[in-house]
């Protein structure tokens, strides 16, 4: 049998060091804890600026491959945005998202009803409604800068737009007090901080995977074109941190902050190595040319 | 003629769009919502599309009996699947051809698209997501090697940004005072993030914006054809 060679014997190293950097966290928790930061409180803070019964809007726009990451900030937000009594419009950009949409209302109600068993039941059309996917992004956005209903005809149970009782008062995008768009990718935040906020002046806020939200930066300035931007796992940790209770974000944080050193080891190593087979190929060229 | 009716279109739709975002005052507004409708109408349709054009490669792939033909037809068998199961018992309150499936929902827990979906799809998507994880881990061993200048400011930025990002880093610099707050791991990755990251992003938007005027126009005027397909 051939025998592997150093670089996949080294490579295989690194995989069981990640799956035990990411396992063993998960089985036996660090407990360690989250620090929030401004960007995750400014969205946090518009959430809670606004008076109950406020028509908003979620946009799942995602699929579940960044579940992981996404969902979490999906169901904080939920929850935070029925705390207030907001009324919570899901619509999604990604085929997928209406499902997305699904569990994270089921989980987020399962949560607070275990939490106070006595609250007021949370009623579908009245309390949230899922409208589902659209596919077009800027240009649907723009169409619901016109008519919602002509947009959204149905939501999710084939029930009608009229008939839906919370969405009474929400004739366009313009009756939305605000957008959280909770973005994979294209179509996604984007098109709701140009659409929504630029031609329509409706406070959009974001949710991205870590790997995404540098590029959404700059939108966060003193115009107010985004206002606040979760960024990967750890701004749905501080979004539960701020919300009081410890999610699937905050147990996330403690794997993936100890992959996240040991990929800094392995960086560090890497170098290590590398200065030294530089210093001894040096040391061979002196000695070969005398 | 085959080429030229699409450029037309093409031309009179963004000249309209253009002059519609310019001019607010009827016939714009409403030839403008009318090719928004026209929109949403042909990208309803290219997921359609979409969905014959995966079929298609798929059943090609396993009459041919190409390499991993399995895989192929493993995609076809899960396509058939959810579709079947979508269109008959539909999914999470939306009702299919035959209702909502109280009998299977009963057996399942719930219904067998969103059984399927949770359980297999899910799980299969994230997993895919995660093994990017791995290979970053390899990389960063492999790659990520400090060589001059450049390199060198970049592995201290990736650094602190890095740590800045876990759980540790209140941990490990919550023992600086007050006075030098600034040095905290926290702190310093928000700034690194709020003001060069900033600061490059936005060069890198204006530049992409303007790269799109660009593009658009000759689409609109006829210079860009790729589109359109047909090689040259």
């Amino acid at each position: 049998m051939k025998k592997p060679d150093k670089t996949v014997i080294e490579r295989r190293i690194v995989f069981l060091l990640l799956v035990l950097a990411v396992a063993l966290p998960i089985i036996l928790p660090l407990g360690l804890k989250t620090q929030s930061t401004p960007l995750t409180e400014q969205v946090y803070d518009l959430v809670n600026s606004l008076p109950a019964g406020a028509p908003v809007i979620i946009s799942f726009d995602y699929d579940p491959s960044t579940i992981t990451e996404l969902q979490p900030m999906a169901e904080a937000v939920i929850e935070h945005a029925w705390r207030k009594g907001h009324k919570v419009i899901a619509t999604a950009m990604w085929p997928q998202g209406p499902q997305v949409a699904e569990m994270a209302f089921n989980v987020v109600q399962a949560r607070m009803e275990e939490k106070d068993p006595n609250a007021r039941k949370l009623m579908y059309g009245v309390d949230y409604v899922n409208l589902g996917y659209k596919p077009g992004g800027m240009v649907t956005i723009q169409g619901m800068g016109r008519s919602m209903e002509a947009i959204f005809p149905t939501d999710i149970t084939g029930l009608k737009y009229n008939k839906i009782p919370m969405l009474s008062p929400v004739r366009t995008l313009k009756d939305i007090r605000y957008v959280i768009s909770l973005s994979a990718g294209d179509p996604g935040l984007r098109d709701w901080i140009m659409t929504a906020n630029g031609k329509f002046n409706i406070p959009v806020a974001g949710g991205t995977t870590a790997v995404s939200a540098p590029g959404f930066l700059p939108y966060v300035n003193d115009q107010k074109q985004l206002h606040g931007l979760m960024g990967g796992l750890k701004a749905a940790a501080e979004y539960e941190l701020l919300l009081g209770y410890e999610g699937t974000a905050s147990l996330g944080m403690n794997p993936q902050s100890v992959a996240h050193v040991l990929i800094l080891a392995l960086i560090l190593f890497g170098n290590i190595r590398a200065w030294k087979k530089r210093k001894a190929d040096k040391l061979a060229q002196e000695a070969k040319h005398g | 003629m085959k080429r030229n009716i699409p450029l037309i279109v093409a031309f009179v739709s963004g000249v309209i769009i253009l002059i519609a975002g310019f001019i607010p005052r009827d016939p714009f507004p409403r030839i403008e919502s009318t090719l928004i409708d026209w929109f949403m109408i042909i990208s309803s349709f290219a997921i359609l599309l979409g969905q014959a054009s995966l079929l298609r490669m798929n059943v090609t792939r396993v009459a041919e009996k190409a390499p991993n033909w399995q895989y192929h037809l493993a995609g076809l068998v899960s396509f058939g699947l959810m579709l079947v199961f979508g269109l008959l018992w539909g999914m999470e309150k939306t009702p299919g051809m035959l209702g909502q499936g109280q009998g299977i929902v009963e057996k399942l827990g719930m219904k067998p698209f969103d059984y399927l979906f949770e359980n297999a799809f899910i799980p299969l998507s994230s997993t895919m997501f995660s093994l990017l994880a791995f290979y970053i881990a390899s990389a960063a061993y492999r790659a990520f090697i400090i060589r001059n200048f450049e390199s060198n400011l970049l592995m201290i930025t990736a650094v602190i940004v890095m740590l800045g990002r876990t759980s540790f880093a209140p941990m490990l610099t919550g023992w600086i005072p007050e006075s030098l707050s600034w040095l905290r791991l926290p702190e310093l990755t928000n700034f690194i993030m709020q003001y060069p990251n900033t600061a490059a992003q936005r060069a890198i938007l204006i530049s992409a914006a303007l790269g799109i005027v660009g593009a658009s126009l000759r689409i609109i005027l006829g210079i860009e054809r790729s589109y359109l397909g047909g090689g040259k």
